[in-house]
């Protein structure tokens, strides 16, 4: 075991990571604990958590603006948020209990860490995309900040979100500002039943494409589906296209109407209620259709919608392969079963030719190990990394080894 | 005279400049040159027009690959670079240097492929901003930044300054609306950063292109979002006696759970200058004007507009008056896009472009007021009050003298202002030239040590669009060349 270190303030944090880089020591960078199945597994002397680092340090509702320390856990950000008739509007999934950490572990400092959006970044963008300022530590102990609280800002190099989906890699997060959003007054769920892959998607974006702000496109193919808890829908034995609306109470039903005529050649759908659809949703926001099992592993995909039935279809020629597509198809959940190397070569290449990139979630340690995580990077794209990493880190003393092997 | 110190131009490098151009001519062709002195005149400045200097040389490529040949070159003859789309910068972000070759894509213009069914577009950088739109409207999409220069001003510029516009509360800026793009390193190096698919592989090294300012590369296609246009759309104007009125309604009318798609205040003085330009029927007895859009279908936006206008009534508005038909939207449109050209037209002005949170905004036009007072000034100010972005325009006469110099100042204060009230010194123009010694007024030491490393990843000789965003003598050894220094300082 490493020796564990528990800043209580920013200040202590960058002075132990100021003492750890002159000692030349590896530091793994720990919130709660939520990401620590997932990923490769950091290198390190000494694990650092950020848990000690909590509260909000501001918040004002009519600006629609929130600051945090970066180990405040998301659900108690969500609960402050919630009594005053807000939330985070990209839906942050928590891959703890997929991958078999503890579930509402997440903290705020991994949210962004991490950039895992949930459904609802279709129509609200991505964590990054709400994110407006950090103040953080990088691998020289020096501490600094970026962005601010205000919503344009052109003011330098925009570092803040150059944070997001490193992993630790480049600094420690200490304090996150971020846009937050009203509740939706009320919402609804179109499911549309039995739809092949190819076709769902293609229905999905025909409802992306009308101005009815779709906050949700996700596909469940009918292996999918059968995992579904949800009263009216589960049990159909057939696959689910379901599709989110939200908006103010006297509007809703014409979206919903207007929903249903772009889409009546697909079917017709059986309608969810705001509880039901509320209920629905989260269910996919804690992947609970993904549950963790030591028989199988998890990738992440990312692809263009149009590509994304043929990408399931490919790897579903060399191994038994369940799907949840989210982002209408932008997002690809792919739960396959346990191997040697996550059945990576093949995932590889059926992602390769077609567009996009995937992000092994959920395997055995000694799998993240072996196999690639990340996407292999282009030749010219990695030294660029490696200098960015090298410019924040150039001992590479943070998170090392936890996305790339070699940095 | 304008005060801000430019570096003095490298003698060597104009002396080698037979010989460059010889060099330059045998890579990409005599026919992309522009060498006549008139002719590089005409990019000698952009719209921060107190500042120019004709560039050595200016050429038009016309592809990524003539990119790539003139950055190599450039890069083996250590010569300075200045990218450049439409020259519509206010701060300077495209002003040349006499030692630097001016590289403007105003040639590389195509839209290069439409995929609707995703909702993409891949076009050249030196498309305007406005003629994506128009490619893809028929369609029933947009592109939804909408910088007020958008007629003219071209993408690779917007990505440059991470552009917003009116309609970005709802909509989001240039970073959320760009997927990804080729972009030429100094070295002549072509590199695709981010693509077609909403997240991206890796670093977030996109997020470190959008709002770079040109110091990073030369970006030469984008991929961008496309979003369905709206049902419909349509503003109301809602007049107040104060400010503070004004301030509190937009508070209110978000803290009521409704985000309209632009919130936009113009103070009195903006209020009587834009009417006269526009005719657009503002109330000409009020102190605070603010313009709110709403969308969606024809009922929905009618059921908006009347929460808005209830939640309005609290705060004792003079006029509350909801546009009647299409002509009246864009002519209350106009009005406000044309606020800069209106007051062109009766002052010469200096746009200052801060962000304050929405609470401040009583006490910062107070506190603008007396500045300009201060400097015996006037000042209309245009204020996005969705998002905090405020625009003092400080008029002064440039023939009188002494008064450009107060404007600066004046300027130069009002900017201090905006980050000691918790905003930033630029929220879509950019730093370039004219905020770059302001950074350490918002900015410690190793904030900006921070950014200016990650310039040195990528352009390790700090070529790229010299003595722009960072303080001049902040950066002096690594635009000598000595670039190792950004890594070691501390």
């Amino acid at each position: 075991m490493s020796e564990l270190w528990r800043p209580a303030a920013e200040w202590e944090l960058q002075t132990m990571v100021s003492k750890l880089a002159r000692e030349k020591r590896g530091i793994e960078i720990v919130g709660h604990g939520a990401l620590r199945n997932t990923g490769r597994v950091a290198k390190s002397d000494v694990v650092l958590t950020t848990a000690g680092l909590k509260g909000v340090t501001l918040y004002e509702p009519t600006e629609l603006v929130m600051s945090a320390r970066a180990g405040t856990p998301l659900y108690e950000i969500e609960a402050v948020l919630a009594a005053r008739g807000q939330m985070l509007a990209f839906e942050p999934v928590d891959l703890g209990p997929a991958t078999g950490a503890p579930g509402g572990a997440l903290s705020i400092g991994g949210v962004f860490a991490t950039n895992f959006s949930g459904s609802r970044r279709i129509l609200a963008g991505s964590a990054r995309d709400n994110l407006l300022g950090v103040r953080a530590v990088n691998g020289r102990g020096e501490l600094f900040k970026s962005g601010g609280r205000v919503m344009k800002n052109v003011t330098g190099i925009d570092l803040a979100r150059g944070l997001t989906g490193s992993w630790g890699t480049l600094a420690i997060m200490t304090e996150v500002t971020f846009k937050v959003t009203p509740l939706p007054q009320t919402m609804q769920t179109l499911a549309f039943v039995g739809l092949p892959d190819d076709l769902a998607i293609e229905a999905m974006n025909v409802a992306l494409a009308t101005p009815l702000e779709i906050s949700g496109a996700v596909h469940l193919p009918r292996n999918c589906a059968a995992r579904i808890r949800t009263p009216k829908i589960k049990g159909l034995d057939k696959p689910l296209t379901l599709l989110r609306l939200e908006t103010f109470a006297a509007a809703i039903d014409e979206r919903r109407e207007k929903l249903k005529g772009a889409l009546k050649v697909y079917g017709a759908p059986i309608e969810l209620d705001s509880e039901e659809t509320f209920s629905l949703w989260s269910e996919f926001r804690a992947l609970s259709i993904m549950p963790f099992s030591a028989e199988t592993s998890l990738w992440r995909i990312s692809s263009l919608p149009t590509k994304a039935a043929e990408i399931v279809f490919a790897i579903q020629k060399f191994m038994d392969a369940v799907a949840f597509y989210d982002w209408a198809g932008g997002l690809i959940w792919l739960e396959v079963p346990a191997a040697a190397d996550a059945g990576a070569a093949d995932v590889r290449r059926a992602v390769a030719v077609r567009g996009g990139h995937a992000t092994l979630i959920r395997a055995e340690p000694q799998v993240r190990s072996s196999v690639d995580v990340f996407e292999p990077l282009k030749p010219e794209i990695e030294r660029l990394t490696r200098g960015i990493k090298s410019a924040f880190d150039p001992s590479g003393l943070l998170n090392r080894g936890r996305m790339y092997a070699n940095f | 005279m304008p005060h801000i110190e430019l570096p003095e131009p490298d003698a060597g490098v104009i002396r080698r400049l037979p010989i460059l151009i010889e060099g330059l001519k045998s890579r990409v062709g005599p026919d992309l040159m522009i060498l006549d002195e008139d002719g590089r005149r005409a990019y000698e400045t952009d719209a921060f027009t107190a500042y120019r200097r004709i560039p050595m040389l200016v050429v038009l490529p016309r592809t990524t690959d003539e990119v790539s040949k003139i950055l190599k070159f450039a890069h083996e003859n250590d010569i300075k670079v200045v990218p450049r789309g439409a020259g519509t910068s206010l701060c300077g972000g495209s002003l040349p240097t006499e030692d630097a070759i001016v590289l403007c894509l105003s040639k590389m213009n195509r839209v290069i492929e439409v995929d609707y069914t995703n909702r993409i577009a891949r076009v050249e950088a030196g498309i305007t901003n406005l003629q994506i739109t128009a490619e893809v409207a028929k369609n029933g999409f947009f592109y939804a930044p909408d910088p007020s220069s958008q007629l003219a001003c071209s993408l690779g510029g917007n990505i440059a300054m991470n552009s917003g516009g009116a309609h970005c509360l709802k909509y989001g800026v240039t970073t959320h609306n760009v997927l990804g793009v080729k972009m030429v390193l100094i070295d002549g190096t072509i590199v695709e950063i981010g693509g077609p698919t909403l997240e991206r592989n890796g670093y977030d090294l996109l997020s470190l292109v959008i709002g770079s300012e040109g110091q990073l590369g030369v970006v030469t296609e984008a991929t961008v979002k496309l979003v369905p246009s709206p049902e419909a759309a349509r503003p109301m104007m809602i007049g107040f006696r104060s400010p503070e009125a004004a301030g509190s309604c937009v508070a209110a009318i978000i803290a009521a759970g409704i985000i309209p798609v632009a919130i936009e205040y113009m103070d009195h003085a903006a209020i009587e200058v834009c009417e006269a330009f526009a005719g657009a029927g503002y109330p000409l007895d009020v102190e605070a004007l603010l313009i709110v859009e709403v969308e969606g279908s024809e009922g929905e936006i009618g059921i908006l507009l009347g929460r808005i206008a209830e939640i309005a009534a609290r705060f004792d508005p003079k006029t509350v008056k909801i546009s009647s038909d299409a002509d009246q939207s864009a002519r209350i449109w106009a009005g406000r896009k044309a606020a800069f050209g209106a007051i062109g037209r009766i002052s010469d002005y200096l746009c200052m472009d801060g962000t304050i949170p929405l609470a401040q905004l009583p006490h910062a036009l107070t506190r603008i007021s007396q500045i300009c007072a201060e400097h015996d000034l006037k000042v209309a100010n245009i204020f996005h009050a969705g998002d905090g972005n405020l625009h003092p325009l400080v008029l002064y006469d440039a023939n009188s003298p002494g008064e450009a110099d107060r404007a600066e100042a004046a300027g130069e204060a009002i900017l201090r202002l905006c980050v000691e009230l918790g905003g930033c010194l630029t929220g879509e123009h950019g730093v370039g030239i004219e905020k770059r010694e302001l950074m350490t007024t918002q900015f410690s030491p190793t904030d900006l040590i921070v950014q200016m490393r990650v310039k040195t990843v990528f352009d390790p000789t700090w070529r790229l669009n010299p003595a722009k965003v960072f303080p001049l003598e902040a950066t002096g050894v690594m635009r000598a060349g000595n670039a190792a220094s950004t890594s070691e300082a501390a």
